[in-house]
């Protein structure tokens, strides 16, 4: 296992990208417009429009300078322009990329309007793109990858044969020095005295449990109308078998594995810091809102197991879909980068599934594009944690 | 790893509940089941049509009962459950939230 490696992009400072991406990435909804006009212009650059930026305050706004940061300093992304309405909050956002050492420059739109900014803009991307056009792969140990691992459109199958799946690839690559991490808050409600138990540490546990309880505290309780049996388990996992949240939660936490401990709790989009290992994150349990974060915390390629066929992708961080669920791969199998369901046939067991996942990552890590990637699918969305001002 | 293509799964040889997974089951199939963490088999007659990914009761539930899979409570019942009969948001419901 440790011998394993991939070709990835190493990056000013030493983290492993496995594209090379150059983003054009605005500050704010206003500026969007330009940020794809720049993208028009220079062909073979990514911009990611979003919708938030403007009036927002404490924690949600630092959440969305955390967000932006991070997804500019991501190793997938050798470069990038930022455009905002004004210069002192896209200066913010600049700083933050360019402590990476990759090439960023920024540009404000006030008192140039967006016709110059636009050009002005263009000719700095044209600039990076053509530098980043000639940086090449090298070979690198497994040890370098960062891999974050969300669930969607879960179904029983799921439970059964594609998280369990994951949960041997989390095992044997956190066992070699892989940074993994899982997330979805809500969504371990029904296992969260199991989810608990598996940090490294008593106190890691209860840092755990306190985020849990936040989101129960402060989102579920003042807000809910119902038992949420309208959105969780969501429509597609009903149709799919799953009946309660707890039975929901019980499939999710099979993506941990059976070893692996949780090393620390992540605020979103936090990057880690305590080294290899496996981390939770506090996110959202949907899914563009997670793998942005995830994304946004510097995590270069995820595992996306699905039961009912999500079909979600990100913009920067290669999505891999993997299912065990048979009626999905005969109707949705363009969508399928790895098919398992000879889990639930027993023409496989878990170890063959698990070295299986490793291989279709590695492959991934060295450019195959994902089925993700190939239909188009870049969803980019913001976590928003309360209205602006 | 070997035997004939199961039918139904179950997780632990303790729950209440196996998962079909295969399509065009119907009412009054006799079915063959494989649990997961035993690696043992079992037969079982079924009730009703149950589709892809749907659980039915592998013993008679009561009205209120906990019902358990992967050897944990995941829920409460709404309705009494016959042996065979499909189990989902008719008859089960979250004690959570």
């Amino acid at each position: 296992m440790s011998d394993l490696h991939f070709f990835g992009y190493r990056r000013e400072n030493g983290r492993v990208g496995i594209r090379n991406h150059v983003v054009i990435l605005p500050l704010d909804d206003l500026s969007n417009a330009a940020c794809e006009a720049v993208a028009n212009n220079i062909k073979g650059t990514l911009a990611l429009p979003h919708h938030y930026g403007r009036l927002q305050f404490g924690e949600d706004l630092e959440l969305h300078f955390r967000t932006l940061i991070g997804t500019g300093a991501n190793p997938n992304v050798a470069a990038v322009v930022v455009i905002g309405i004004e210069p002192v909050w896209t200066a913010r956002v600049v700083d933050g990329i360019a402590q990476t050492g990759k090439p960023v420059q920024g540009f404000a739109i006030e008192q140039h309007g967006d016709i110059d900014t636009i050009a002005a803009a263009s000719r700095t991307a044209k600039d990076f793109l053509q530098t980043a056009s000639e940086l090449g792969r090298e070979q690198c140990p497994i040890s370098d990858l960062w891999v974050s691992h969300k669930c969607g459109e879960s179904d029983t199958t799921s439970g059964m044969g594609a998280n369990p799946t994951v949960g041997n690839f989390i095992d044997k690559t956190d066992a070699v020095g892989v940074t993994n991490c899982f997330g979805e808050t809500s969504e371990i409600t029904g296992a969260e005295h199991l989810c608990r138990e598996r940090a490294a540490t008593k106190e890691i546990g209860d840092k755990w449990f306190a985020t849990w309880q936040a989101y129960m505290d402060e989102v579920i309780e003042p807000n809910k109308t119902s038992d949420l049996s309208d959105s969780q388990p969501t429509k597609g996992n009903i149709e799919g078998g799953l009946t309660t949240i707890e039975e929901k939660a019980m499939g999710n936490l099979q993506k941990i594995g059976k070893k692996a401990c949780y090393i620390d709790v992540l605020t979103p989009a936090e990057t880690p810091d305590k080294g290899p290992g496996l981390y939770f994150m506090d996110t959202s349990s949907a899914a563009a809102e997670c793998v942005t974060l995830q994304a946004a915390g510097g995590f270069a390629v995820h595992i996306f197991p699905t039961g009912q066929g999500n079909i979600i992708g990100n913009p920067i961080e290669p999505v891999i879909k993997v299912t065990a669920n048979p009626r999905t791969v005969r109707t949705m199998g363009e969508h399928v980068d790895l098919d398992v369901s000879g889990l639930l046939r027993r023409e496989m067991n878990l170890d063959q599934a698990g070295d299986a996942l490793i291989d279709m990552v590695l492959r991934t890590c060295n450019g195959r594009l994902t089925a993700a990637e190939a239909l188009g699918h870049r969803e980019f969305v913001m976590t928003k944690l309360y209205r602006s001002a | 790893m070997s035997g004939p293509a199961p039918d139904f799964l179950v997780h632990d040889a303790c729950d209440a509940v196996g998962v079909v997974v295969v399509e065009g089951i119907t009412a009054g199939q006799t079915l063959e089941g494989w649990i997961m963490d035993s690696d043992e088999t079992l037969t079982m007659a079924i009730n009703e049509a149950i589709p892809l990914g749907h659980k039915f009761a592998l013993k008679d539930l009561k009205d209120g009962d906990s019902v358990i899979k992967y050897g944990e409570d995941i829920g409460r019942t709404i309705a009494d459950i016959p042996k065979g009969n499909h189990v989902h948001v008719h008859n089960l419901k979250t004690s959570k939230w």
